[in-house]
């Protein structure tokens, strides 16, 4: 059954004819051409299509796009300027990045973390451990997560 | 010398070329491309792993509405293979298929919904074969024949037996003999980015993108399998999410999709699942190793391998594989006579092929535990062993290899000093424990895959009168920085930053060729066919600003987007104005460079594996803590020394050695291929094959060795496979230094661990090899003292 459904990405409302068993990975890709979230698994296994709903990391590849009206989607396209800047910066001068298939999961979750606020409770591992990178080793992210935390500690 | 400059961009730089538009999103990888009207292709896949063919009928999924296209081996009878000597592959399974996974149809549709229900309207049916599925079963049951039409017996794919020397003699004339068994499982490379083609046949020309790591060998082999001529082909490879080796290979998608859309007349695009991605494979071959090592005085006198790789159902670069088996031990130490036999086996498994380190991994990890028992066995310092033993710079092994620039022993030094080895070795706790090993690897194959004269890469410059430079390359972006490495070389040669420089990249139609991102070769080849064109475009550019500045071209100096006269700064011309100059004077101006290395220097049949135009060294330290509770390892910390040369973008060297680390450990402690009797993969999928997640990760202390390589651009060596070789050995002597157990076989998992301290085991792994009759050596004999005098 199709239907249409009105979903909100990046501060822009979106009116798509889809079907429901469709996964808002799906929907970002194929329909909105937003393919700067990546497709790993399609298992929740990897965290290459991780999105920001309502401020809130989420396996894309795990939700349906119907669960999403209403509600405040985010993905790396849709990071403020400004914020992005600043990640960018701090990404590239660290060597945070080598095949980037995994890096706009992980800006997602540097900016989730930037967001809620740093403090010496969190555990930055924990927190990025569900997402894969293959070619750097993580010692290049992990520095730049911290380095953009640090920035914003609250 | 190029090294002795002062340089603005290599080495000093930081920053990748294409990290911006990763970070942001823009970057494209080939599932990223939609096409109106593009259709979805999926493939249908054997569920047995050895089995004759009956029977295929597409017919009822030819009939689902939307379906566009059906294909089976039939419509792609050609075989083709990566190398020349391995012609064993069809994209799909005719006759009878060879491992679970196997492709045996393929479908197009509208939708990728509609693609895969027809796959279940497709009835195949399959007469089961009995099967083997390890080295053994190849080798005993061999009434078993996984291709028919094999040479050898007992599945024996490739059979290599070499002799430098005499060394029944040398181990006679020896103080101290010993022998060991070693077993390497197999493990797969897992980028994060699954396999992904667009094809698109528009009635006399296909355009394919892919996630690919060489363009010119597919599009070679495309036009053998899908009878179109090299010239009515088209590759273009967008970014590609991580390679490691695994996308080398000429895959039955690619193939496929070429055909349906070749049907079809519209753009076919097949991403596989994650799980399609472990059948496609030809990650790292299991291997059993023998190897028995003869010393006088300290120093090694003699040394044979024995090798035995279970090859899985194709040949893939398999026969490489098997001769990198022998080929680089004599470049890390000094063997003056020295035995290699190796045999590759097929066996019912998705076909192993190249993994980050080739076939190299598997003989090093034997080697390095070997020296370590060695060293224990005399008593002495297994650092000082090494040290005694290591190839001098600007040397030749005794199987034709010529070392050039060899800063290992410096990497030695520097690991040893600052992880205090000695302060700790043997003097830790029980359950704590340090390792060490060190390793030699090649910056780029001398041979081509396809022998010839053309060089192996060539790189296009133009630059015209709207200041733009434009370079022209094949290379392909794995994730290894080579886009960075290409623009750092051609700013730096010209005085300008690295981001005003117009990349033009990996669009066979549109530059010229380079063999790919293998063999640790794009910054050796590409770069100094980069340099080449950049240095040709600097002179026409010298000439003509000469005129304007009244100036000799000596006195001219490229800096800052300017061309300034070395006496008197005031006096420059901009490089848009020289540029424009230069094209009145001369016209069109587009340069290139292209390189090839120098010729092998040995003779023998097996000789092509192994040269290099320059060798990278590693060493390293490993300590780790081991829960003898729980049996697992904990790598605490690593400390890795590389010679490379010279760095073009350190934090990217950086990267690539704490990758190559991340990666060792994955398949020291827990990476694995695992298949059950009927030959299924138990473990294809993230969650059940072990990786090392961001919170498994040791602190690694990571130390850059420059000796400025003069074959080298900028005088760079490799650097994205020579670092795993010996960090997996050196973990495996750590945890013998924490509870005195011998791991001769990887990965060690805990419950090895367990079962060892349970048992009161001394060692772990396999005790004995197979009974192969190897062939007699080809004997070949090394080369005298004076030989490179001679020589060069
Ligand atoms: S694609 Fe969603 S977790 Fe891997
Ligand atoms: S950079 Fe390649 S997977 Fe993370």
């Amino acid at each position: 059954m199709k239907r249409i459904l009105n979903l909100k990405i990046n501060g822009k409302n979106y009116e798509i004819l889809s079907s429901d068993n469709r996964t808002l990975l799906e929907v970002l890709r194929e329909d909105l051409n937003l393919t700067g979230t990546k497709w790993g698994c399609d298992t929740g296994e990897c965290g290459a299509c991780v999105v920001l709903i309502d401020g809130i990391p989420q396996l894309s590849c795990l939700t349906l796009a119907v669960f999403c009206e209403g509600k405040e989607i985010t993905t790396v396209e849709g990071i403020p300027e400004k914020e992005m800047e600043e990640i960018e910066k701090i990404l590239t001068e660290e060597g945070a990045v080598q095949c980037g298939f995994c890096t706009p999961g992980m800006v997602i979750m540097m900016k989730y973390l930037k967001d809620c606020g740093f403090n010496n409770s969190l555990d930055i591992k924990e927190e990025l451990s569900g997402n894969f990178c293959r070619c750097t080793g993580y010692k290049k992210i992990l520095d730049a997560c911290i380095k953009i935390l640090n920035k914003h500690a609250k | 010398m190029q090294n002795n400059k002062k340089f603005k961009t290599v080495g000093i730089k930081k920053e990748r070329i294409d990290a911006p538009s990763k970070i942001r999103g823009f970057a494209k990888y080939t599932d990223d491309f939609y096409f109106p009207d593009m259709l979805y292709g999926k493939l249908k896949r054997s569920p047995y792993a050895h089995a004759i063919i009956e029977s295929i009928d597409c017919s009822k999924a030819l009939e689902i509405e939307g379906v566009r296209a059906v294909i089976t081996g039939k419509d792609l009878p050609i075989k083709y293979g990566i190398l020349p000597v391995t012609q064993d592959e069809t994209a799909l399974a005719i006759d009878k298929v060879r491992y679970v996974g196997e492709p045996v149809v393929a479908i197009c549709a509208d939708t990728e919904e509609i693609a895969e229900k027809a796959l279940d309207f497709v009835e195949i049916k399959y007469k089961e074969l009995d099967k083997v599925l390890s080295i053994e079963e190849a080798f005993e049951k061999k009434h078993v024949r996984v291709h028919e039409s094999e040479k050898f017996e007992g599945n024996a794919h490739r059979v290599i037996s070499l002799e430098f020397g005499d060394t029944e003699t040398a181990f006679k004339e020896c103080d101290y003999v010993r022998e060991d068994i070693f077993f390497y499982s197999g493990s797969t490379h897992l980028s994060m980015e699954t396999h992904s083609v667009v094809a698109y046949f528009d009635g006399k020309r296909l355009t394919v993108y892919a996630s690919h790591q060489a363009p010119y060998y597919l599009h070679l082999i495309l036009s053998k399998a899908l009878e179109i001529e090299q010239r009515n082909i088209k590759i273009i490879i967008p970014y590609v999410g991580g390679g490691f080796g695994g996308k080398l290979d000429p895959f039955p998608e690619i193939v496929c999709a070429s055909k349906l859309s070749m049907i079809a007349k519209k753009p076919v695009k097949i991403t596989l699942e994650r799980e399609e991605v472990f059948y496609n494979h030809r990650g790292r071959h299991p291997v059993l190793t023998w190897v028995k090592t003869g010393l006088k005085n300290g120093k090694i006198r003699a040394m044979h391998f024995k090798s035995f790789l279970d090859g899985g159902a194709y040949g893939s670069f398999g026969v490489a594989c098997a001769y990198y088996q022998g080929a680089l031990q004599p470049v890390t130490y000094k063997i003056p006579d020295y035995k290699v036999q190796t045999v590759r086996f097929y066996t019912n498994k998705p076909p192993c092929g190249p993994k980050r380190g080739h076939g190299t991994p598997q003989p090093r990890f034997a080697l390095e535990c070997h020296l370590d028992k060695i060293a224990e066995d005399l008593n002495i310092d297994p650092v000082d062993l090494r040290l005694k033993n290591l190839t001098e710079p600007y040397s030749v092994t005794c199987n034709y290899l010529k070392i050039t620039t060899n800063g290992l022993k410096e990497c030695i030094e520097k690991v040893i000093n600052e992880s205090k080895f000695k302060e700790k070795f043997r003097k830790l706790p029980y359950g704590e424990g340090v390792g060490f090993a060190v390793s030699s690897y090649l910056s780029g194959a001398a041979l081509p895959i396809y022998w010839g004269e053309t060089p192996h890469s060539e790189v296009i410059i133009k630059a015209d009168r709207s200041g733009v430079i434009s370079v022209y390359s094949g290379h392909t972006e794995i994730g290894q920085g080579s886009d960075t490495v290409l623009s750092y070389i051609v700013a730096e040669t010209l005085g300008i930053e690295p981001e005003e420089i117009a990349l033009v990249l990996r669009d066979t139609d549109s530059v010229p060729p380079d063999l790919g991102s293998y063999s640790s070769r794009v910054t050796m080849m590409m770069g100094n066919a980069a340099y080449e064109a950049a240095m040709k475009l600097k002179r026409a550019l010298s000439e003509a600003v000469s005129e304007i500045l009244e100036e000799s071209e000596e006195n001219l100096i490229f800096k800052e987007g300017k061309i300034i006269s070395k006496n008197n700064p005031e006096k420059f011309v901009s490089l848009k104005d020289a540029i424009k100059k230069a094209e009145e004077k001369f016209g069109a101006l587009s340069f290139s460079g292209s390189y090839k290395p120098a010729p092998i220097l040995g003779k023998y049949k097996g000789a092509g594996v192994g040269p290099s135009p320059a060798y990278s060294f590693t060493a390293c330290v490993v300590q780790v803590k081991v829960d003898t509770e729980s049996g697992f390892i904990k790598p605490i910390k690593v400390w890795i020394a590389h010679d490379i040369g010279k760095c073009i973008n350190r934090k990217n060297v950086e990267g690539q050695i704490e990758g190559s680390v991340y990666m060792a450990l994955g398949e020291a402690l827990m990476e694995k291929s695992d298949y059950t009797k009927e030959g299924f993969l138990k473990n294809p999928s993230f969650l059940d094959y072990k990786t090392l997640s961001m919170k498994d990760m040791p602190e690694i202390d990571v130390y850059v060795i420059e000796t400025y390589e003069e074959k080298g651009p900028f005088g760079a060596k490799e650097v994205g496979q020579g670092p795993l070789l010996p960090v997996i050995p050196a973990l495996c002597n750590a945890v013998y230094d924490a509870i005195g157990i011998r791991f001769d076989e990887i990965p060690i998992t805990p419950d090895k661990v367990l079962e060892a301290i349970e048992r009161d085991k001394k060692r772990v792994g396999p005790d004995k090899i197979i009974d192969f009759k190897f062939p007699e050596p080809i004997k070949v004999e090394p080369p005298k003292e004076d030989f490179l005098q001679n020589k060069l």
